[in-house]
């Protein structure tokens, strides 16, 4: 990636932010460090065998633990549905999901929740939360957004569809931005874009002619803004104003993020460490041990601690059984309508 | 003796007033249309979209995870190879969220040759269709069948395709096949729910008294019995299938046509009691031929039925092209017609091991 391009999509300042209390930055830094440990976990596990693949969101912790934390969590068009993708832990875990599950998910264990053994890492799917389920193919969540949202239109739930940059391209992303906005039609729907500068090897300048994503929304009437998503002050009060817009008017917003990505694409790529971006934990564990608000002992030891707790739990894991291979024929066809309440 | 379109129109409602059907949506499937083939003419909870197939499909995924009951229908099914990806989502969330959510939504599109409807109006998708997992297949030959398994895929919790036999659409109901409840006089039944010429904005439509019917999802019917020739054949080559064994009733063959109406899950029970009986098959359908639905029946005919067989199973189906072109005697050429059905039962029938 080259420097300037990067300068360019960046917003010159971000703008609006207002600070964090104590208490959030304390919430915000556990869930922050918590993801980014679990993000840790899953890898050294995929590198030791104990999975088939690794795709995540270090780098988008920032972000993405503040959403999860913002959204109204509950079941039913009443409450917020999230059509995630691949790089969701952090808002899954601020959600509240057990850590353990995801290992689970990385092993393939009958005990998956989210799948049952059949998806890979970070495809989450939890409906008594509303999270749609995460699906490999780029951006096709943005088709289905409207279709939760056009159910919400009379309720004070809102969707939520999150992508990244390289999926814009995607007529789906044309999609949301077209049905959201239709004068009289309009859905409260939040669209947000994680702009991390890549699609796993093409740089953004490969596949945008617009500088900003969020101006795409411009045309259709749509508010938009580009804000530094590494910065969890800005992306709280962002997500917050946005989320907050979408649920009081009922309209369309689109959001994007500049977000990094610090462990690349996914395991196919190396999942190594890249140091040449911008790390929003270890920025904000500058910030907070600045102002005083955690000491660096401090962060030490919650850091130690969350380590050794997954460390322990993907051991009890990788003696968690494999689903039978009879178990393929389940779940082909549903007998009930669970999603219209049959119980 | 309502035609498919409107047996289809009258289930729609039944769907919306009775079954919970919150939403029909499409491309100018809003009123006044109601679709280009007046299919949703007069029904309360229908809307348009816009030109978006992808969206069309999206949005009914996203409806069904969110508890209601959408019908979303692609105009054609010419233009629904575009959302192959989507299709195969509803089809797979169930499964891939080990049972966590369900997709009730219900697909309906016109397909199949007949009208002249050249390249891109003409196109089959019950290959395509049986090669996405999760969902329901059904493809009604009548005006009953489709007010039935209309209802049926209504009802059902899972995605269901509903494919509309196009060259069908407007066939009046033999007798045998009226809905219950319909007027017996057809006129009576147009001025009741067919939409007058001219400005509509006043008009609304007065239901029939119309009962439930739920054809059962993966229940054959035989619509022509006999002892010779099985015909496996479902959708617009059924009423021909009928008409060719008629015919050959005179030259003493007697063809048994088995009406799929479903064709996931199909009724497999129906086929094997059929070919057990004539011990000689016939598959007929549109779609191009190479990778045909009918070659897997054959297939498991073949596989759990080969000694029951007096004769090499056939198939007849549309030419393996690139399209079906617009003059008559291309299209004809194109796709199976009465005479090319007529003469392979004949074959089959004489045929000696």
């Amino acid at each position: 990636m080259s420097t300037s391009s990067h300068d360019q999509a960046r917003p010159a300042a971000p703008t609006g932010a207002t600070t964090l209390s104590r208490e959030l930055s304390l919430q915000l830094h556990d869930l922050m460090l918590r993801s980014r440990i679990l993000e840790d976990r899953l890898i050294t596990m995929y590198k030791q065998g104990d999975g088939y693949f690794w795709i995540g969101g270090p780098g988008e912790e920032a972000f993405n633990c503040s959403l999860g934390l913002l959204v109204d969590k509950g079941q039913g068009p009443e409450h917020d549905y999230l059509h995630l993708h691949y790089r969701s832990s952090g808002t899954l875990l601020a959600l509240g999901i057990d850590p353990v599950d995801a290992l689970r998910q990385m092993k393939n264990t009958a005990s998956d929740p989210f799948s049952r053994g059949r998806n890979f890492a970070g495809h989450y799917s939890v409906r008594k939360w509303n999270v749609a389920p995460v699906s490999s193919p780029i951006e096709v969540q943005f088709s289905i957004a409207i279709g939760t949202a056009q159910a919400q239109r009379k309720t004070k739930g809102i969707s939520i569809v999150q992508g990244g940059d390289a999926g814009t391209a995607e007529g789906d992303f044309a999609t949301a931005l077209v049905w959201s906005s239709r004068k009289g039609q309009e859905l409260p729907l939040l669209m947000i874009v994680t702009n991390n500068q890549y699609g796993i090897s093409t740089p953004f300048e490969g596949q945008h002619g617009e500088s900003r994503i969020a101006d795409r929304g411009k045309a259709f009437g749509i508010q938009t803004a580009t804000i530094d998503g590494n910065d969890p002050d800005t992306a709280y009060f962002a997500l917050k104003k946005a989320i907050d817009y979408v649920r009081t008017e009922r309209k369309p917003y689109l959001l994007e993020a500049m977000v990094s990505r610090l462990r690349g694409h996914s395991s196919a790529s190396g999942a190594n460490f890249v140091k040449e971006e911008t790390d929003c934990l270890g920025r904000f564990e500058d910030s907070l041990a600045e102002k005083k608000i955690l000491t660096r002992e401090q962060m030490k030891e919650m850091r130690d601690k969350y380590t050794q707790f997954l460390l322990d739990a993907s051991k009890k894991v990788r003696e968690e059984p494999f689903p039978a291979p009879e178990s393929i024929w389940d779940y082909v066809f549903a007998e009930k309508n669970h999603v219209g309440g049959e119980k | 003796m309502a035609t498919m379109v409107q047996a289809i129109r009258m289930a729609l409602h039944v769907g919306e007033d009775r079954l919970g059907v919150t939403d029909i949506f499409g491309e100018d499937v809003g009123q006044p249309l109601g679709g280009v083939f007046t299919a949703t003419q007069g029904l309360k909870t229908t809307w348009n979209t816009p030109l978006d197939e992808r969206g069309v499909i999206g949005m009914a995924i996203g409806l069904a995870l969110a508890g209601r009951k959408p019908v979303a229908e692609i105009q054609f099914c010419d233009y629904a190879f575009n959302t192959i990806d989507l299709l195969k989502i509803a089809g797979s969330t169930y499964w891939t969220t080990g049972g966590d959510w369900n997709v009730p939504m219900v697909m309906m599109t016109p397909v199949g040759a007949g009208i002249r409807g050249s390249i891109y109006h003409s196109h089959s998708f019950d290959a395509q269709a049986t090669r996405i997992p999760g969902w329901k297949i059904v493809m009604p030959s009548n005006p009953r069948d489709a007010y039935g398994l209309l209802l049926s895929a209504i009802q059902d919790p899972n995605p269901v395709m509903f494919l509309k036999p196009k060259a069908l659409l407007r066939v009046k109901a033999k007798a045998g096949e009226e809905l219950p409840g319909e007027p017996s006089d057809e006129k009576v039944l147009s001025k009741m729910i067919d939409a007058p010429l001219g400005d509509r904005s006043k008009w609304r439509p007065e239901w029939p008294k119309l009962e439930e019917l739920f054809i059962p999802i993966g229940k054959a019917r035989i619509a022509r019995a006999g002892k010779d020739v099985t015909v496996l054949t479902y959708g617009r080559n059924v009423p021909m299938a009928v008409a060719a064994a008629d015919e050959l009733a005179s030259e003493g063959i007697q063809a048994e046509v088995v009406d799929l109406r479903s064709l996931h899950p199909y009724d497999w029970e129906a086929i094997k009691e059929s070919v057990r009986k004539t011990n000689r098959v016939l598959c007929v359908n549109e779609d191009t031929e190479i990778t045909n639905f009918g070659e897997h029946l054959i297939r498991r005919i073949v596989d759990e039925l080969f000694y029951e067989l007096h004769a090499p199973p056939k198939l007849l189906a549309g030419a393996h092209l690139p399209g079906i072109g617009l003059a008559d005697t291309l299209e004809m050429a194109s796709v199976p017609q009465k005479d090319g059905i007529k003469k392979a039962i004949a074959a089959l029938a004489k045929h000696l091991p």
